[in-house]
């Protein structure tokens, strides 16, 4: 196999898998102005669920969907619940989601024991494409088909629709967002709950290509961090330009500078950071 | 804890002795109505723990079938958690070594664990057995207190390299494993019998430990007629996942290390992604021994689960301590007594067959290849070949082994000479 | 009043060693002593300078690292101490530069990714630092011709480095410096408007947490006598983070009480709790819920209540 071709089209797969996963993360740090550290648990969680949830016999897709609706409601919850009781307390929200992380991870381990789980990839997609001659997983294609489409639908809702209006005011300016009359708190819980939704429809989207195993989430976490803070936070298409972006960085990295490969994705990444801080598309407000 | 007419009538004549012995003011007899204790290091939270929780039923395992009794002593297990850390692991064998005064260490099963702790544990003379295949620990730089009952590092990859090169007649392979000292450890000791037999290795892919993609490797692996992996925790299952889906199963046969298709990892694959797999591991679930057979019933009645090569080192070390304590007469005061007695422990059957330890600790026994099978839909590895008595050094000679520097990277080991 | 309580309490430090069962015991209390170093030293930041950092955790491993290095090549004790209380803050100025150019947030995600390549340096510069494998060091300092390998000598030699620290601490919040660095956190804007420079005086907070930051680095290494890439993980950043917000980032001692605290659930609960881990995160969101100043200011007010409920 062509090594270009495939890493080019992997990067690609890859972005769409990690837009999956920091779609979420980048409208709650845009918003809510906190890095939700258990955005990579949301991601492990949803897909145990929905390794469950496909043991109980459900299909495949439809055990994503529920598997997201949960994920939607623990998120809610916990916005509520939690999180709300400290609303303009960025630091406290941000260790609230660390301990939580720290509980979601024990309690899996409890829930679905150690072992890592294989997830069989859907059987009409197990096969392969051709891509400009070199046969590629129809799987991952699918993933950034995916990926494109969900995209395409949280920009309709955040450019067309009026909570998407309330959304961007409330990234662009919290404090007039409020004075205007915008229902600043119950926003909150919308977003965080569709984060988490996001990231654990994501969870089981991946499952077939990363299996579920302990520790997925503090493998996740990172990349969601980087995806965002490359594309800028509160900014969709950052977030979608930034997931392609770490997607070639990473297969490209990999094999063109095996001795850097743990800090490939942090050296762009503080280059951004230092020259760039509100990351590609992302707005000053901070 | 059951009081049996023995441990009664025991317990009576040591007390007696023990009030003439309190006038010396030893308390020798005291110590022996005591129960020995013996200290489990392991990893039960975090990702590591699905390997530490099985060390721990297998020595519980071991305890359960002899009533916590051996040599006619009272055992008791005190279980820490080192969480996978080194401060963890050193906290805890501070624990317990100075808090509940152990008499054997069993652990830790991390090789960044025991060398946090190596020095300390030689310090307090501690008998351990340990998991950790860092080859130095016995060889080059030896914890004389010590034994393994697993493998070193590349103990289980020297029969593979052979297998591979005589049995499969493979002569250039592409290795992958993970980008630390056990992945290290492992492709030099592949490679040096590999080489020895006239096979080389064309590329060494060295992934991050955590690697959720492994694309970028596998992109890689061009030329050469075979693929080995070390891949180690729940890697082999993504590995193994992604492997298949770019078509590189049918292209390139695989052969796995002692991780990489462990009995007890083999409900995770998917059947077709691993079925043809050869593998190589000091343990095999369907080996054909009475112990073997009575070890993987009592654990499929107790834990509902198939062992693998931790269950079955763990249970193994508490024959050897079975074993030790009998040849001290259960005494446990005199640390060089029982180390020695623990080395010069020999069995002929075990769930791996015939063993014994080498003067340094670590054990000579079979290494089994076997291949993944489907059976009834579910995964199981068939013993292709037996490799008996296979000690660290391979067949090599020793002196000249050590004389070698260790396995590092990058370099390729030197070709030594191999009798037999 | 005041005097006599903190009398008392370094007094009973004093004496741990006698009033402990066990000598596990003192061990553990030296590690919190160490970790109380490191998580003032990251207060110093985060309390009064309101930067919070996941990059401290960078320092302490290169200070620990350099001086595992450098008695493993053969220098002396104090050779290695001093290169890696330099190197410490050579590094923490490095940091400072990249990283104070943002505040909040920003500021956070930098320090994160600058303690993340270090890790990843460490993880992967097999050559200096061994891997994963680590460095181990073969013995304690001996300052003064004291030997502290036995525990309780340790113990004492932790507690004069905590008391000094604690003791420099206290009296850099005190100085025009800590007064002027704990106004940049208020009204940045206001202090600028004044005449201050802003920029140079976190910078200089930045130093100052640094060299406490890599002095406990160094007593970490003494203490396991061993040093590994883990100690520069994600998780330790983010355990010792947890120490200072949990004890109360704005106090002198809030962070004392943290380190002890997350230390206590890891170490000693641990050995009765298997699931420690949800203990753990659990009583960390019990306080950020209900005392989200912290431990020490909560208890502080809890004490007020319930002394005025008394009269």
């Amino acid at each position: 196999m062509n090594l270009w071709l495939v890493l080019t089209i992997n990067s690609i797969a890859m972005g769409g898998l990690l837009f999956l996963l920091a779609c979420g993360l980048s409208l709650i740090f845009g918003l809510m102005r906190i890095p939700n550290l258990m955005h990579g648990s949301f991601f492990m969680l949803g897909a145990y669920l929905g390794v469950t949830f496909l043991r109980l016999g459900l299909r495949f897709w439809f055990a994503a969907v529920v598997a997201a609706i949960v994920l939607a409601a623990i998120g809610f919850g916990i916005e509520r619940l939690l999180l709300r009781r400290l609303s303009g307390q960025a630091l406290a929200q941000v260790l609230i989601t660390l301990g939580l992380s720290l509980i979601v991870a024990d309690s899996c381990l409890l829930g679905w024991g150690g072992d890592p789980i294989s997830v069989n990839t859907p059987p009409a997609l197990s096969g392969f494409t051709a891509v400009f001659g070199a046969p590629f997983p129809t799987y991952r294609l699918v993933v950034v088909l995916i990926a494109v489409f969900v995209a395409i639908a949280l920009w309709v809702m955040i450019d067309r629709t009026r909570l998407g209006a309330m959304i961007r005011a409330g990234v662009d300016d919290p404090a007039m967002a409020r004075v205007v009359g915008i229902p600043v708190p119950r926003l909150f819980s919308v977003v965080f709950s569709l984060g988490a939704g996001l990231a654990g429809f994501g969870g089981i989207i991946g499952a077939p290509i990363l299996s579920v195993y302990p520790g997925l989430d503090n493998d996740m976490l990172p990349l969601s961090l980087i995806v965002v803070i490359l594309g800028g936070t509160g900014s969709l298409l950052g977030a979608f330009v930034g997931s392609f972006v770490i997607g070639f960085l990473y297969n490209f990295g990999q094999v063109m500078f095996p001795a850097l490969a743990y800090v490939i994705l942090f050296l762009p990444m503080l280059v951004v950071l230092v020259l760039r801080p509100q990351g590609l598309f992302g707005t000053l407000a901070s | 804890m059951r009081i049996t007419r023995k441990t009664a009538v025991k317990t009576f004549a040591a007390a007696a002795a023990g009030t003439a012995a309190q006038a010396l003011g030893f308390s020798i007899a005291r110590a022996q109505a005591e129960p020995i204790k013996i200290g489990l290091l392991t990893i039960l939270t975090g990702p590591l723990a699905f390997g530490g929780i099985q060390c721990r039923q297998g020595i519980e395992l071991f305890l359960k079938e002899k009533n916590y009794t051996l040599a006619g002593r009272k055992i008791e297990l005190l279980v820490a958690d080192t969480g996978g850390n080194p401060a963890g692991a050193k906290t805890k064998a501070q624990e317990l070594i100075e808090r509940d005064r152990v008499d054997f260490i069993i652990g830790p099963f991390a090789a960044f664990e025991i060398l946090a702790i190596s020095d300390y544990l030689i310090q307090h003379k501690m008998p351990t057995m340990a998991m950790a295949g860092a080859i130095d620990l016995t060889a080059r730089t030896p914890n004389p207190f010590l034994i393994r009952a697993s493998a070193t590092s590349a103990q289980a990859m020297y029969p593979l390299a052979d297998y591979a090169a005589k049995v499969m007649k493979l002569k250039n392979v592409t290795t992958i494993c993970d980008d630390f000292a056990f992945g290290y450890e492992q492709v030099g000791g592949f490679q040096q019998v590999f080489a020895g037999d006239g096979g080389r290795v064309i590329k060494k892919l060295w992934s991050p430990l955590a690697t959720p993609d492994y694309t970028p490797y596998l992109v890689q692996i061009q030329g050469g007629d075979g693929v080995v992996q070390g891949l180690t925790g729940s890697n082999p299952v993504k590995f193994m996942q992604q492997y298949a889906s770019y078509g590189l199963k049918g292209k390139y046969p695989v052969l796995g290390g002692e991780t990489a298709a462990d009995d007890a990892l083999l409900k995770s694959f998917t059947a077709e992604d691993a079925v043809g797999m050869i593998n190589s591991c000091p343990y095999s679930l369907t080996y054909n021994s009475p112990s073997n057979k009575r070890f993987v019933a009592a654990m499929q009645r107790t834990y509902d689960d198939v062992p693998g090569l931790n269950a079955a080192t763990y249970y193994i070390y508490g024959m050897c301590v079975e074993e030790a304590l009998k040849k001290t007469g259960g005494r446990v005061d005199d640390k060089t007594a029982l180390v020695k007695a623990l080395r010069s422990v020999s069995l002929a059957d075990s769930p791996r067959g015939p063993f014994h330890f080498d003067e340094y600790g670590n054990i000579v026994g079979n290494i089994f290849i076997r291949r993944i099978d489907r059976v009834n839909g579910k995964l199981v590895n068939t013993i292709v070949k037996t490799y008996p008595n296979v000690s660290q050094f391979w067949t090599f000679d020793p002196k000249q082994y050590l004389a070698t520097p260790p396995y590092t990277r990058d370099a390729n080991p030197p070709i030594l000479a191999q009798h037999g | 009043m005041k005097a006599s309580i903190t009398t008392l309490s370094i007094a009973l430090l004093v004496l741990l060693p006698f009033w402990l069962p066990n000598v596990y015991y003192v061990n553990i209390a030296s590690q919190m002593l160490i970790w109380a170093v490191f998580a003032l030293g990251l207060n110093v930041l985060v309390g009064y300078a309101g930067l919070v950092s996941l990059g401290h955790t960078g320092l302490f491993g290169i200070a620990a690292y350099t001086a595992a290095w450098l008695l493993t090549h053969g220098a002396s004790q104090t050779t290695a101490a001093l290169a890696a209380l330099a190197l410490a803050v050579a590094a923490a100025a490095l940091f400072a530069v990249l990283s104070l150019r943002a505040t909040g947030i920003s500021f956070l995600m930098i320090t994160l990714v600058l303690g993340q390549i270090c890790w990843g340096i460490a993880y992967r510069w097999v050559d200096v630092t061994r891997g994963d494998n680590g460095i181990a060091i073969p013995s304690r300092p001996a300052p003064a011709g004291i030997r502290l390998e036995d525990p309780r000598a340790f113990y004492w030699a932790s507690l004069l480095v905590f008391l000094l620290v604690v003791g420099v601490v206290y009296v850099f919040t005190r100085s025009p410096l800590g007064v002027a660095l704990r106004a940049t956190r208020e009204q940045p804007q206001r202090m600028t408007t004044l005449g201050y420079d802003v920029w140079l005086i976190r910078f200089f907070a930045f130093l100052f947490s640094g060299l406490i930051s890599g002095l406990a680095g160094l007593s970490f290494l003494y203490y396991t006598k061993f040093v590994s890439p883990y100690a520069l993980s994600l998780s330790t950043a983010a355990g010792v983070l947890l120490m200072v917000i949990a004890g109360g980032s704005g106090t002198l001692l809030g962070p004392v009480v943290g380190a002890a605290l997350v230390l206590a659930v890891q170490y000693i609960a641990s050995a009765y709790i298997e699931r420690w881990n949800i203990v753990l995160g659990t009583i960390f969101v019990l306080i950020v819920l209900f005392m989200p100043e912290g431990l020490v200011p909560g208890a502080v007010q809890l004490w007020r209540k319930s002394w005025r409920r008394v009269w």
